[in-house]
């Protein structure tokens, strides 16, 4: 039993980041009706704006201290972050929780970068076949990663935890286990919350504000809201921005589980998409659901007495999976009629 | 109808092509490209991007995993190096043989969708293809190393007729000519010639036409009374056969066989060379291939000093700038070039490269004779 729920739980991040990426990708179905390939590259931006924010903050001011001597008989030289210089102990405070106050940074920068992607690109393939759609932002996918090849390097790069947030949670003991059989990683749990908090976000605001009505308005006929004189254009832009943000938020907060390295959008990409399909174009909760199940079943898929019986199933789960629902229920588990059927 | 002549216009576009592929070493030369080895990639990859063509342009069907057929060409053809013989011959059968059936088995399920789901399927294959050529199937596949020749290798056909390699590792020989080289080349240019033979027969037959039907109205076809499953499928498996043969040529050009080939990023390669060329075309493929293939082993080879070099007339800021920029598109920024004109192409010239020499020629002509045009417009010329 502790085994089944420490299971459910390394699930649930990975599930956290799935659910996040192809809901953003289902809303891009759903409003503008665009598969969207690019949408992994957004998620890679993300994580990458937190690596940027961390150098940003690293910046050292190198001194030289004459009165100290290295093991080489050199003139130490003294690193400190510029932060740290002037800021002193608030300064490393702010090193230290880099990662989530990047979100900060994050939010803008994505929601420009969604922007100008979707009228500087996307726009134009509105009337374009899908197969142009999904090759033109293909291109696009890899023109973005292989940018920031070029500026990071292909290694992947760590970004820490803050150290507040880097310990073990037992849940063992809490639970009525023993002590130390359900062991999770602080920042998992954080993630896990974190991507809940996204979710009910993004449903809120298109359930409950005015933008949001709009917006399900235009999603079920786009052209008699157009009729009734609301530019249901912009307000699709904004709504694509909207998607990169979320995809960009999750791409930040998981660096401290995955460092990131350029390719790590086309990996999350493809398994996202097979989340959408699994949950049905277009349906926003079953993108959710979908997300937080594939997660957890990938999760129980490698364990060692599952991959005893069927060896590699942890590779190909998801996938048998996805094959199984499109054959069965070819719209996805709560798919609407008429969304991405031509 | 199957039987019919070829009209005097095909005959004259495949005697070209075969004395185009014949002369390549020649034809080649002054840009550099006169040798078997880059000759050798732009005939293989030119089957490959022959055999998606016949799926993609002429079906629509746009599969996203044709990478995994090439991989599993590869692994039979070198497999059947290790069991049998050294011969290309047997290892083109068992390529093309498991390549096709693959294909059918993949086929046959992600067949069932149209459209974006057919997209998916295909990818979710080649990638569950491709985790799997990494994971449990190291046996078979030799994971992350890739498959390679051994001196322990049975051989069982050689060791019957008493060819033993010694200590060496044997290259892959045609009854005594080696595949190596100009007769390499030649090897590969001859199945070029017979793919596209056989796709030029395809796009005139009445199948072909079907399968153009397929793609202009599905629906209509059904309503006919026509059962479209055995025709999409069919395409399905002739272009998986052709990429199990491509598979199956690279691993005798170079008797190693690794998973990265069937990544999807290798599927999307296949994708950019059949739509750069033009898709639905006989010749866009081909020509596709060869232009990326070509460019691939140029700006691959790039570094800064030969950029210096190449913008030397400029004054020093302005090469200086032009350098760092350009730097970015070359060497090991090959991809990013790979991406960035796979949008150009979406984006402005979907029909690709032979659409854009149609444009070309089209103005040229309405420019001499006053505006008048030859009553073709640019746009019913590619695929339908």
């Amino acid at each position: 039993m502790d085994a089944i729920l420490l299971q459910i739980l390394n699930g649930l991040d990975k599930g956290g980041a799935y659910a996040l990426i192809a809901l953003g990708l289902t809303i891009i179905f759903g409003t503008l009706g665009v598969v969207n390939f690019a949408h992994g590259a957004l998620f890679m931006l993300g994580a990458f704006c937190a690596v940027a924010f961390k150098a940003l903050l690293t910046m050292q001011k190198i001194s030289i201290d004459p009165t100290q001597m290295t093991a080489w008989g050199t003139p130490m030289e003294i690193r400190v972050p510029y932060v740290e210089a002037w800021f002193g102990d608030f300064g490393a405070t702010l090193l230290d929780y880099s990662v989530p106050l990047s979100i900060l940074i994050a939010i803008p920068v994505m929601l420009l970068l969604g922007i100008v992607m979707e009228r500087g690109l996307i726009r134009f393939f509105y009337r374009r076949p899908h197969a142009d759609q999904i090759l033109v932002t293909f291109g696009l996918a890899i023109v973005l990663q292989e940018i920031i090849r070029s500026f990071f390097g292909a290694n992947p790069i760590p970004l820490p935890a803050p150290e507040a947030a880097m310990g073990m949670i037992d849940f063992g003991a809490a639970l009525g286990f023993d002590a130390g059989s359900v062991v999770y990683p602080a920042w998992r749990l954080l993630y896990f919350l974190f991507s809940l908090a996204i979710v009910g976000a993004v449903l809120a605001f298109l359930q409950f504000t005015s933008f949001g009505m709009v917006v399900r308005a235009g999603m079920a006929d786009r052209e008699t809201v157009g009729l009734l004189g609301i530019d249901i254009d912009r307000r699709f832009t904004i709504v694509f921005g909207l998607a990169a943000v979320v995809a960009g938020l999750a791409g930040v907060m998981y660096t401290p589980i995955l460092s990131p390295d350029y390719h790590m959008g086309m990996d999350f990409l493809v398994l996202s998409f097979v989340v959408v399909v699994v949950g049905g174009m277009g349906s926003l909760s079953g993108a959710v659901v979908a997300g937080f199940t594939l997660g957890i079943l990938q999760s129980f898929a490698s364990m060692n007495e599952v991959k005893a019986i069927f060896p590699g199933i942890d590779q190909i789960i998801i996938y048998l999976i996805a094959v199984g629902i499109l054959l069965v229920r070819p719209r996805g588990l709560m798919g609407r009629k008429g969304v991405m059927e031509h | 109808m199957g039987n019919q002549a070829m009209n005097k216009s095909d005959l004259i576009l495949l005697g070209a092509f075969v004395l185009v592929v014949l002369f390549a070493p020649q034809l080649f030369a002054p840009i550099g490209a006169g040798y078997p080895d880059l000759l050798q990639k732009f005939a293989i990859y030119g089957i490959f991007a022959l055999g998606f063509n016949i799926l993609f342009g002429l079906t629509g069907y746009l599969s996203f995993g044709h990478a995994a057929f090439l991989g599993v060409g590869s692994y039979s053809a070198v497999w059947c190096f290790k069991l049998l013989s050294m011969n290309p011959l047997p290892a083109l059968v068992f390529a093309i043989l498991f390549g096709g059936l693959f294909a059918a088995a993949i086929g046959f399920i992600s067949l069932r969708r149209t459209g974006i789901y057919f997209s998916i399927l295909t990818l979710a294959f080649a990638q569950m293809s491709y985790n799997l050529a990494y994971s449990v199937l190291t046996p078979i596949t030799n994971g992350e190393t890739g498959l390679q020749l051994a001196q322990s290798d049975p051989r069982l056909i050689d060791m019957m007729f008493g060819r033993d390699y010694g200590a060496v590792l044997p290259p892959s020989d045609l009854f005594g000519i080696e595949m190596t080289g100009y007769s390499g080349y030649y090897f590969c240019a001859v199945l070029l010639i017979v793919c596209f033979f056989l796709s030029l027969r395809i796009f005139r037959s009445p199948f072909g036409l079907m399968l153009r039907g397929l793609k202009s109205n599905q629906n209509r076809m059904a309503y006919t009374g026509l059962n479209i499953r055995p025709y999409a499928l069919s395409a399905f498996i002739i272009s998986g056969m052709y990429a199990g043969l491509a598979g199956g040529l690279l691993a005798i050009t170079d008797p190693l066989a690794g998973a990265e080939r069937m990544q999807w990023t290798a599927s999307g390669e296949v994708v950019l060379m059949t739509i750069l060329g033009g898709a639905g075309t006989l010749l866009g493929p081909v020509i596709g291939a060869t232009f990326i293939k070509y460019f691939e082993n140029i700006f691959s080879a790039f570094n800064d000093g030969i950029l210096n070099q190449v913008f030397d007339f400029l004054p020093d800021t302005a090469r200086e700038i032009m350098v760092s920029i350009s730097s970015l598109f070359v060497g090991e920024g090959w991809n990013l070039t790979l991406g960035a004109l796979f949008m150009l192409i979406v984006i402005f010239l979907p029909g690709g490269l032979i659409e854009g020499v149609k444009r070309i020629r089209t103005s040229v002509g309405k420019l001499f004779r006053g505006g008048g045009g030859d009553g073709k417009s640019p746009k019913s010329a590619p695929a339908e």
